[in-house]
C-alpha cells in the first residue's frame, strides 16, 4: 500500500470564481461544481469530475449567461438540478437573483469527446424556475432542505428569510413562508444553513457579528448568538452527528464552534488563520475533520476530535472489522488523538473564498481561491487510517 | 723574797690564778691539770706546781742587775700583798655564807619532822573514807535500777499523754488554722495509732483524729479550690494536702482547672478595636505570663519538690508531667485559635511592622514556656501559626500588589481617556515611566516589609523556614515572580478579552502595556530578582523559576500585546475603509473630483498611530526607497503590471486572461501574512496596521461592483493612499503591490473599465 500522499490536484479557470459546491445527489462520481465571476464575459458554470484512479480531472462547461455567480448549489435529490445566485445589472443598479437551473442532459457525453471545444461552444443551463425576490433584494444565498426531496428551498434575500416550495417538477417556485429580522439599521444576511437536524426544521443563519437560529415551522427566532466573531461572520456549518454542533468563522480569523444551547461561550475556538477565514466545512461523516478557507489563501484542515462524535476513536462496530484484526488490535494501544492542524495547503495564491467535502468520497475535498484555482486534496493517508481503523 | 721575784702579772691572769686555786681547793681541777702540766715543766714559773724558789732566785741573781733585782722585789712584795688581802676577802666572805647554810639547814631539819607527822595523819583518813564509801555504793545498788525504769514510764505517760491529747489539740489547731502544726501533730502520731489500732482507745483516738483530720484536709481543699491565695499559701496547702495522702492526681487536676479559668477567664474576649500588636500583648501578657505562672507554680509544687517518706513511691513527677502537658497543650490550642483568627483579620497591608512585632512578641513570649517545658509542643505550633502567617502575609501581599497593579491601570487608562489638552495629559512615554516606577516602588517597599520578617532581632527569623522555604518559596516564587506572571498574564487578558468586539481597552494602553512587558524582559525582571536574592540571601533549596522563564513569558506578552495592538488599530481602519466600500453605491457614483474624506481619515490616523508608536518604540530598519516614492507612477491594472520586472516567459495552463500577470506577479512575491507577528519596532507595527487596512479594502472591493467613475474613485483613492502610506512601512513594494491588488480588482469588477488619466489622479490627490 501506497502510504506518501498523493499531490494535490490543481485545476485552472480563465475567471474569477467564488461559488464553488459538491454536486450533492451525486453519491458515485466525485464532482464539483464551480461557478464563475465575470462581468465582461460570459458566465459558466465549470462541471469538475475527478478521477481517482488516475489522478486526473475532467471538466465539462455549461453557460450560466444570467450573470457572474456569487453563489452555486445542488440540489440534494436531483443531480442535474442546481441553484444560483447571480448579479444582475440593469439601468445602474445591481441587483443579485437566484434562479434554479437544470444541466442540459447531453452535457457528460458532449465535453468528453471535445473538451478543447468547451469554452467555444458551451451548452446552456436550462432555466427551471426564478426566485423572484424583487420584492425583498439581492440574495445572499439560496439552500435546500438537506436530504429533502428537492422541492424545498430557503433563499437569504437582505434581511428576509424565503421558504420556497418547488412545484410542477422544478417550474415554479412558490414562496411558502417568510420571516423577516427586525432591528436597527440596515440588517442583511450574509449566510445561512439548513440544519440537517431535527427533522430539517431549523435554519441559522449570519448577519453581521451575530448568529441566528430560526424554527421553520413558526418561522420564529430559537436562539441568537450576539457578538458570535468579533467582526462580520462569514460563514456556518452543522455539525452532521452532532444535532446541536455548529461551526462559524468570520473576519476575526477565527473558527468557533457552538453548542446551540449554550450559546454564552464557544465550546471551542481555533485561531490559525492570518486573515478573514471565508468558509467552513464539516466532514459528511467524521465530523472531527474540518476544512476551512481564509483570504489568507489558505486551506487548513482540522482534527477536532474532542468535540467531535467519535471523541474516543472509531467504535468497534465497523464492517471491516475482521479484515482488519490485527491493526485493530494495534490501535488501541494508541493514544486518543488530540485536537490538532493536520495540514496547512498553501496551493492558493490569492483568497480562498470557499472549501468543500466531496459528496462521494469523504478523503476529498476541494478548494476554490478567487483567481479560478480550484485545489483538489486529500486527507492524508496516516490519519485516513488512523480514523478508520 | 718570793714576792720580789715575782714577775706581775696582767689583771685578768691574775684573777684566773684566783679561780684555779679556788678550783684546786674545792677539787675542780681537771682542766688546770692539762695547763698546768704544760707550764709545770718550768721550775721558774712562779706560778707552776713545779716551783723551785731556789732556781728562781738563783736565776734571778745570775741574769738580773742590782736595780732589776730591787724592782723586782718590790713588785713581787706588792703582789704578795694584794694575794693576801684577797685571801683575806674571801675567807671572810665563805664564813659568812657557811653561818647561813648552817642555820637553814637546821631550820629545815625541824619542818620534815612536823610534815612526816601530818602524811601519817592524812593516809590515815583516806583509808577511813575509802572504806565509807564502798559501804555506800553497796547499799544504793537496787535503788538506781527502779529509778530508771521509772523514768521510762514516765516518758510513755508523756507520750500517751500526747495521743490523748490530739484531737484536742488538732481541734485547736483547727481553730488556729494551724494547718501545719495539726498535720505534722497527726503524722506523728499517726503510725503509732495505726499499730495499736487494734485497742479500743487508740481506735477512738483514731477515729476522732480521723474525724478532724478529714475536716482539716476539707478546709484545706476549700482553700486550695478558692485560689485567691497567694502562690506560697497554696503550695503549702498542696504540700499538706499532699501530707494528707490525698491523691495526687486530684490535686493536679484541681489545680489545672482553677488555674485554667484563672489564667483564659480575662483574656477570652478577643476584642476587635485594637490592633494586633495590642492584641498580642494582651495576650502575651495575661495568658502566657498568667500560663507561665501556672506552669512554673505547678512544678514547684508536684514536680520539683523533694520527695520524702512514701510520696516518693507514688511517682508523682511522671503523672503530674503528663497532667501538666495536656493542660497547656489544650490552653494553647485555644491560645492559638484566637491568636490565628485575630491574625487573619489582619488584612491590611499598610504597616508589616506591626505585625512582625506582634508575632515576634508571641513567638518570643512562647519561648518562656519552652523553657519551662522543654518537651512541650506548644513553641512549635507557635512557629507554625507565624510561619502560617508570613505565607498568608505573602498571599496578601501578592494580592495589594495585584490590586495596586490594577488601579494603576486604571488610572494610566483615564490619564489617556483624558481629552488630549496637549499640555495637560502626560505623554505615553511619562505615563510608562510612571507606571513602571510606581510598579517597582510598589513592589520594593512590599519587599522591605517582607523583609521585616528576616530582620536579625526577630527570634522567629533563624527559624529554617524563615531562612529558607519562607525567602526562596515565600517571597521569590509566590511574591515576586507570581507577580511578574501576573502582569503577564492580566496583560494577555487584555489581548484575549479585547478580542472580541474590538473591547473596552484603548489601543494606546496595549501599547504601552507591550513597552511596559518588553521593558520586563530586557531588563526589570532581573533587576527585581537580583534584588530580591540580595535582600533575602536566597538560597535555593528548591528549584525557582528562573530568570529566563520569566522574560521568555514577559516577552511573549509583550509580542501578544503588541500584535493585539497591531489588530486592534488595523480594526479601526478596516472597518472605516469598510463602511466606506459597502456604504456607496460604486456604480452610480459622480466622477472624482476629491480624495474621499475617509481616505484623508486614513492617513491621518495612521499619522497619529506612527507619532504614538514612536513614542514607545524605535523605529526599526525599513528597505531603501526608492529616490521618489511619492511619486511613483502608480496606475491601473494592466498597464502597470507590465511594468514590473518579471518578464513573462510563462507558459499558461489556462486561457489567458488579464489577471494571469497579476497571477504571475503573485507566484514570484512571498506571500503576505496579513494578521502576523509584528517586531518590537515602528516600522513593523505599522506595516502591520497598513496591510491589515488594505488587505480588507481589497477584500471589499472585491465584493462590489463598480461604474466608470467608481474605479477612477477608487483609483484617486489609492493614489493617495499610496503618497502617504508608504513612508510607514518596513517594504514599501508591499504598499505597492497590495494598492495594485486593490485598483487591479476594482478594474475587474467594473462595468465600464475606462481608467483616469494618472496626470489628472496626481492633480486631484496634490490638491488635496
Amino acid at each position: 500500500m501506497k502510504m506518501e500522499d498523493d499531490a494535490p490536484v490543481i485545476y485552472g479557470l480563465e475567471f474569477q470564481a467564488r461559488a464553488l459546491t459538491a454536486q450533492t445527489a451525486e453519491t458515485d462520481a466525485i464532482r464539483f461544481l464551480v461557478g464563475t465571476q465575470s462581468l465582461k464575459f460570459d458566465n459558466q458554470i465549470h462541471i469538475i469530475d475527478f478521477d481517482d484512479e488516475n489522478n486526473m480531472i475532467n471538466k465539462s462547461v455549461l453557460l450560466h449567461d444570467a450573470g457572474e455567480i456569487w453563489h452555486i448549489s445542488g440540489s440534494p435529490a436531483d443531480k442535474a438540478v442546481l441553484t444560483t445566485c447571480y448579479s444582475k445589472t440593469s439601468e445602474s443598479r445591481v441587483l443579485t437573483c437566484a434562479a434554479v437551473w437544470r444541466m442540459p442532459p447531453e452535457w457528460e457525453s458532449g465535453n468528453h469527446e471535445s473538451p478543447d471545444d468547451s469554452s467555444n461552444n458551451p451548452q446552456t443551463l436550462e432555466l427551471l424556475c426564478h426566485l423572484d425576490n424583487t420584492a425583498h433584494g439581492s440574495v445572499a444565498c439560496v439552500l435546500w432542505e438537506p436530504m429533502g426531496d428537492g422541492k424545498r428551498l430557503i433563499s437569504l434575500a437582505e434581511n428576509h428569510v424565503l421558504l420556497w416550495d418547488l412545484q410542477e417538477s422544478s417550474t415554479k417556485a412558490k414562496i411558502s413562508s417568510t420571516a423577516t429580522l427586525e432591528g436597527k439599521g440596515q440588517l442583511k444576511f450574509t449566510t445561512g444553513k439548513w440544519s440537517p437536524h431535527h427533522n430539517s426544521t431549523q435554519l441559522a443563519t449570519a448577519n453581521d457579528t451575530a448568529i441566528r437560529g430560526w424554527d421553520l415551522r413558526s418561522m420564529s427566532q430559537i436562539y441568537c448568538i450576539e457578538n458570535a466573531h468579533g467582526q462580520l461572520v462569514r460563514d456556518l456549518d452543522f455539525n452532521p452527528n452532532k444535532q446541536y454542533y455548529l461551526a462559524s468563522c468570520g473576519d476575526d480569523c477565527k473558527v468557533k464552534f457552538w453548542d446551540v444551547r449554550h450559546i454564552n461561550e464557544p465550546v471551542k475556538c481555533l485561531e490559525e488563520h492570518s486573515h478573514w477565514v471565508w468558509s467552513v466545512r464539516y466532514n459528511h461523516s467524521h465530523d472531527q475533520l474540518l476544512l476551512t478557507g481564509s483570504s489568507d489563501s489558505r486551506v487548513i484542515l482540522s482534527n477536532m476530535v474532542s468535540i467531535s462524535s467519535e471523541p474516543f476513536g472509531h467504535l468497534v462496530d465497523d464492517d471491516d472489522l475482521s479484515d482488519n484484526e490485527e491493526s485493530q488490535q494495534e490501535d488501541k494501544g494508541k493514544e486518543p488523538l488530540q485536537d490538532s492542524i493536520i495540514a496547512t495547503y498553501e496551493e492558493h495564491e490569492d483568497s480562498v473564498y470557499a472549501v468543500e467535502w466531496s459528496v462521494a468520497d469523504p478523503w476529498l475535498f476541494a478548494s476554490l481561491s478567487y483567481d479560478g484555482r480550484l485545489v483538489i486534496n486529500r486527507v492524508p493517508r496516516a490519519l485516513k487510517y488512523r480514523i478508520l481503523l | 723574797m718570793s714576792s720580789a721575784t715575782t714577775p706581775p702579772d696582767s689583771d685578768p691572769s691574775q684573777r684566773r690564778r684566783v679561780h684555779s686555786m679556788l678550783k684546786h681547793y674545792y677539787g675542780l681541777n681537771e682542766e688546770g691539770k692539762v695547763t698546768e702540766q704544760a707550764e709545770s715543766l718550768d721550775p721558774c714559773d712562779i706560778n707552776g706546781p713545779h716551783f723551785d724558789p731556789e732556781v728562781y732566785l738563783n736565776k734571778l741573781r745570775m741574769e738580773c742587775s742590782l736595780g732589776e733585782l730591787m724592782d723586782h722585789e718590790s713588785c713581787m712584795v706588792k703582789q704578795i700583798r694584794s694575794l693576801d688581802s684577797d685571801m683575806q676577802t674571801l675567807v671572810y666572805e665563805n664564813y659568812n655564807k657557811f653561818i647561813s647554810a648552817t642555820d637553814t639547814i637546821r631550820k629545815m631539819k625541824n619542818d620534815f619532822k612536823k610534815m612526816e607527822d601530818e602524811m601519817d595523819c592524812l593516809s590515815a583518813n583516806m583509808a577511813a573514807i575509802t572504806e565509807f564509801s564502798a559501804h555506800i555504793s553497796g547499799t544504793l545498788q537496787d535503788q538506781h535500777a527502779q529509778i530508771t525504769k521509772l523514768s521510762g514510764v514516765h516518758t510513755l505517760l508523756r507520750k500517751l499523754q500526747f495521743l490523748f491529747e490530739l484531737p484536742a489539740r488538732l481541734n485547736k489547731c483547727l481553730e488556729l488554722q494551724a494547718y501545719a502544726q495539726a498535720v505534722s501533730a497527726h503524722r506523728r502520731a499517726r503510725c503509732v495509732l495505726q499499730q495499736y489500732s487494734h485497742m479500743p482507745s487508740f481506735r477512738g483516738i483514731q477515729d476522732d483524729c480521723h474525724v478532724i483530720m478529714e475536716q482539716l484536709a476539707q478546709q484545706l481543699r476549700q482553700k486550695f479550690r478558692d485560689g485567691g491565695s497567694s502562690a506560697k499559701d497554696l503550695s503549702e496547702c498542696v504540700e499538706l494536702l499532699l501530707q494528707l495522702d490525698e491523691p495526687a492526681e486530684e490535686l493536679c487536676d484541681k489545680f489545672l482547672s482553677h488555674a485554667h479559668s484563672s489564667t483564659t477567664n480575662p483574656f477570652l474576649s478577643p476584642t476587635a478595636g485594637t490592633d494586633i500588636l495590642e492584641f498580642i500583648d494582651r495576650g502575651c501578657n495575661e495568658f502566657v505570663s498568667s500560663l507561665c505562672l501556672v506552669i512554673a507554680s505547678y512544678q514547684e509544687l508536684f514536680i520539683n519538690r523533694p520527695q520524702e517518706g512514701e510520696l516518693a513511691s507514688k511517682n508523682i513527677p511522671e503523672m503530674a508531667n503528663g497532667k501538666l502537658h495536656v493542660f497547656v497543650d489544650t490552653l494553647a490550642a485555644r491560645y492559638f485559635s484566637l491568636v490565628e483568627r485575630r491574625i487573619q483579620e489582619e488584612k491590611g497591608v499598610s504597616d508589616n511592622s506591626l505585625l512582625v512585632r506582634a508575632l515576634d512578641r508571641f513567638h518570643r513570649r512562647l519561648q518562656a514556656i519552652s523553657k519551662l517545658l522543654p518537651g512541650s509542643a506548644v513553641p512549635s505550633q507557635g512557629t507554625e501559626i507565624v510561619v502560617r502567617a508570613a505565607r498568608e502575609r505573602i498571599k496578601q501581599y501578592l494580592s495589594a500588589l495585584q490590586t495596586f497593579y490594577h488601579d494603576s491601570l486604571t488610572d494610566v487608562r483615564q490619564a489617556l481617556a483624558a481629552p488630549r489638552h496637549k499640555d495637560a495629559t502626560p505623554s505615553l512615554p511619562e505615563l510608562l515611566t510612571s507606571l513602571s516606577n510606581f510598579i517597582l516602588n510598589q513592589l520594593k517597599s512590599v519587599l522591605a516589609s517582607v523583609h521585616l520578617f528576616t530582620a536579625k532581632d526577630i527570634t522567629f527569623s533563624n527559624k529554617p523556614y524563615f531562612k529558607g522555604e519562607f525567602c526562596s518559596q515565600g517571597v521569590r516564587e509566590g511574591l515576586v515572580v507570581s507577580f511578574i506572571k501576573f502582569i503577564c498574564q492580566s496583560s494577555r487578558q487584555y489581548c484575549e478579552s479585547a478580542g472580541d468586539r474590538g473591547g473596552s481597552t484603548p489601543p494606546a494602553l496595549l501599547l504601552l502595556l507591550s513597552r511596559l512587558c518588553l521593558d520586563y524582559e530586557t531588563s526589570t525582571i532581573s533587576y527585581i530578582l537580583t534584588l530580591t536574592d540580595e535582600q533575602f540571601l536566597v538560597q535555593h533549596h528548591t528549584p525557582v523559576t528562573p530568570v529566563t522563564a520569566l522574560c521568555a513569558e514577559a516577552r511573549e506578552a509583550a509580542q501578544k500585546l503588541l500584535n493585539h495592538y497591531v489588530k486592534v488599530q488595523g480594526l479601526i481602519i478596516s472597518q472605516m475603509l469598510r463602511k466606506s466600500v459597502e456604504t456607496r453605491d460604486w456604480v452610480n457614483t459622480i466622477e472624482p473630483r476629491n480624495v474621499r474624506a475617509v481616505m484623508k481619515r486614513v492617513v491621518e490616523d495612521t499619522t497619529s498611530i506612527d507619532v504614538q508608536v514612536g513614542l514607545l518604540y524605535e523605529e526599526g530598519v525599513r528597505k531603501a526607497h526608492s529616490s521618489d516614492s511619492s511619486k511613483r507612477t502608480f496606475s491601473v491594472y494592466s498597464s502597470s503590471r507590465q511594468q514590473i520586472r518579471y518578464a513573462p516567459s510563462y507558459t499558461p495552463s489556462a486561457p489567458m486572461d488579464t489577471n494571469l500577470l497579476s497571477n504571475i506577479h503573485k507566484l514570484f512575491s512571498e506571500r503576505i501574512d496579513i494578521f502576523s507577528p509584528v517586531e518590537f519596532n515602528k516600522v513593523s507595527v505599522l506595516t502591520g496596521i497598513i496591510k491589515i487596512s488594505l488587505k480588507t479594502f481589497l477584500e471589499c472591493v472585491r465584493l462590489r461592483t463598480f461604474g466608470r467613475y467608481g474605479l477612477q474613485q477608487i483609483q484617486v483613492d489609492c493614489h493617495y493612499l499610496q503618497m502617504y502610506l508608504w513612508r510607514f512601512v518596513s517594504d514599501e513594494n508591499l504598499v505597492h503591490f497590495l494598492l495594485d491588488e486593490i485598483v487591479g480588482s476594482a478594474a475587474h469588477r467594473c462595468l465600464d473599465p475606462s481608467p483616469m488619466e494618472q496626470s489628472v489622479i496626481e492633480v486631484i490627490c496634490e490638491r488635496g
